[in-house]
């Protein structure tokens, strides 16, 4: 891919809202977020469970099950409108154009049909070619993602498979068809840290030969460190900070970006220093506070903030952040802090 | 230095597995463990999935009684004693806060169940009363104590967990991963609670979890674990600046670090293949098949446990 591509828009997600409809009430899973992410870019999407990071990644595939509904907001993907294309376009769409990887292999491998059988299945899913060719396509990428003997493995069930070689299996069969983009809900949160490690090095070196971008779902900013080169913080449904790797972890400029980053311990700290944690504890989705989700667990945390959501403030090029404390007539007009 | 608390010598735990009639054969959790634990102190254990370490843990608490060897307890061994003293100056924090909290009791009736087991109050205005100042100690209401678990957050069952191992007043306790389930946010608010327990309680920690940038936080010393078999065992800044084992410059090169120029610029040693099965490990050195460094004397004879600097223990033929 030439580097022109790198400037276009792959992806565009604009002010999307999920709701889950339940019997005690409405959750907005996601209270919209809007992003791009280019051809070719590795984009991170970080926040604690519960802050709707998956639940975005299920609407772009149109996976959403009931309660949840997208209400709002629109999904562009390559020009096309996501949202409104019917459950067969989506079959389509998923696998040719997106594709994604999820936590635990396990749960997605079928346990009764071998690795090649599933493997082979994916292809002529989508593509209009014979057995043999979708065979050996499916031996190639087993190759690809490093899994040694791929003949012989093909014809193994998923049991036979360690974690960190299931892993890798998903990940064959996600860029079986060659999609333009990957979602990966957290590939490798399930794993050990030395496997962590083979398929974080695998993912950069496969995205530098096929230039497909990324959508990396996960809560390790260290993960995030290693791969990405954009970063979503979400927290409660919102982004509220978005900016590349180097604005977030060396200039951040929400509060909880900034909490997050101080309270992880680090294994390369030259000397003990206490951890500096965020007080509180996450937000209840079904009652969020008013105003900024954040608000009160933080410590900056003003009058404006219990009552107004901040809007996204743009604070440089490419890089955003949702907080009361970057605009100086909120900061001016209330100095009073919390309580 | 203060004396040692815990030590543990040649401590084995196999597990048995029935493969068919009357055929059994052995999951080789724990191999020949010596070390001990300075009162006090807290001594992190770091591995992957498999590799032992909670089964250890739990075999020091004899949560699972040991194959062989020898645990002694400030001196005296208990291996084959009477536990129900020990439970008093021993207990444990689990990983999984909510599987670990019966749904149905209520919390105070779950941090009061061993306030009665050993008679620790002399009242029932007593206990409640110690019931509220335990929960207000890890930072939850004393009204909570009517409560159930499952009203509570995560972070919070996990401090509940906390207060019922606080509640029998214990000298030592064994942290089996109590944050690896708990969002980023909230661990540390947990870590820095165990710290300032250690710090007005004098408790002793032995602290499990895969995390080694968690570990390396809280701990005076590391073990590191690989298949059963403790490979290496330093003074924690010690095992960061100069680690000896070629697992352990391993384990260490591969957590994430969270600064993008930093993990980008670093060398990192990937190891090929998988965590060999513990039913059938490796002969020699366990490692030998993963690492990078093997020559053929590591395939036929077991590393001996040495210390190869002051306070430093590794495991090892090519150190």
């Amino acid at each position: 891919m030439d580097r022109n591509m790198r400037d276009k828009k792959l992806l565009e997600i604009k002010d999307l809202r999920v709701s889950f409809f339940t019997p005690v009430g409405e959750v907005k899973a996601v209270g919209g977020i809007s992003y791009d992410l280019n051809y070719g870019e590795v984009m991170g999407i970080v926040g604690e469970s519960g802050s709707g990071k998956s639940v975005e990644a299920y609407s772009i595939m149109g996976l959403l099950q009931s309660p949840g509904k997208v209400v709002g907001g629109s999904v562009t993907f390559d020009g096309e409108d996501v949202l409104a294309k019917t459950s067969k376009e989506m079959q389509d769409f998923r696998g040719n154009s997106v594709s994604m990887i999820f936590q635990n292999p396990m749960t997605c491998l079928n346990p009764v049909y071998t690795i090649g059988n599933q493997l082979i299945e994916a292809v002529r899913c989508h593509k209009k070619v014979t057995k043999d060719e979708a065979k050996a396509k499916a031996i190639e990428m087993l190759d690809l993602v490093g899994i040694n003997n791929p003949e012989r493995r093909m014809s193994q069930y998923p049991h036979e498979f360690s974690g960190g070689m299931r892993q890798r299996v998903m990940i064959a069969m996600g860029l079986i068809c060659d999609p333009k983009m990957l979602i990966a809900d957290e590939p490798t949160t399930a794993l050990d840290v030395t496997i962590q490690a083979q398929i974080i090095e695998l993912m950069k070196d496969i995205q530098q030969k096929t230039q497909m971008a990324i959508v990396f779902i996960t809560h390790n900013l260290g993960v995030v460190a290693e791969i990405c080169d954009r970063v979503s913080v979400m927290y409660a449904g919102k982004i509220v900070e978005q900016g590349s790797v180097e604005d977030i972890f060396y200039r951040p400029q929400h509060p909880y970006t900034l909490g997050l980053l101080r309270s992880m311990p680090r294994v390369d700290a030259e000397e003990y220093e206490r951890l500096i944690p965020i007080e509180g504890t996450p937000v209840d989705m079904l009652n969020p506070p008013a105003g900024c989700p954040f608000g009160p667990r933080c410590e900056h945390c003003m009058k404006i903030c219990l009552r107004v959501e901040p809007p996204s403030i743009k604070v440089a090029e490419g890089h955003t952040s949702a907080c009361w404390l970057l605009v100086d007539e909120a900061k001016q007009k209330e100095v009073t802090p919390n309580e | 230095m203060n004396r040692e608390l815990i030590r543990v010598e040649d401590l084995r735990k196999y597990f048995s597995i029935k493969m068919g009639f009357m055929k059994y054969n052995y999951v080789q959790a724990v191999e020949d463990a010596n070390f001990s634990i300075r009162q006090g102190e807290t001594l992190g254990l770091v591995g992957e999935s498999g590799c032992g370490k909670t089964t250890l843990g739990r075999a020091i608490l004899r949560l699972h009684e040991p194959t062989s060897g020898k645990i002694f307890y400030d001196g005296k061994d208990i291996t084959h004693v009477k536990m129900l003293p020990y439970r008093r100056k021993m207990q444990i924090i689990f990983q999984d806060p909510s599987a670990s909290l019966d749904p149905r009791m209520t919390v105070g009736e779950i941090v009061g169940e061993a306030i009665d087991i050993h008679k620790l109050a002399d009242s029932k205005k007593g206990r409640t009363e110690r019931i509220q100042q335990l929960l207000t100690q890890v930072g939850l209401n004393s009204e909570h104590s009517n409560r159930y678990p499952h009203e509570f957050s995560g972070g919070q069952q996990q401090r509940i967990g906390i207060a019922r191992a606080l509640a029998v007043e214990p000298e030592f306790i064994v942290c089996d991963e109590p944050v690896s389930a708990l969002d980023v946010s909230i661990q540390s608010q947990i870590v820095n609670m165990l710290e300032d327990m250690q710090q007005d309680l004098g408790l002793t920690y032995l602290f499990i979890a895969h995390d080694l940038s968690v570990v390396r936080h809280i701990s005076n010393r590391i073990g590191v674990m690989y298949l059963g078999n403790m490979v290496e065992l330093a003074e924690s800044n010690e095992l960061h600046k100069n680690p000896l084992h070629p697992y352990t410059k391993t384990l260490l090169s591969a957590v994430p670090v969270p600064d993008p120029k930093k993990s980008r610029a670093r060398h990192r040693i990937i190891l090929e293949g998988d965590i060999p099965s513990p039913m059938n490990p490796p002969s020699g050195c366990r490692f030998h098949t993963r690492c990078p460094y093997a020559i053929p004397r590591c395939k036929e004879e077991v590393p001996e446990w040495r210390e190869m600097a002051p306070d430093h223990f590794a495991a090892c033929h090519i150190i």
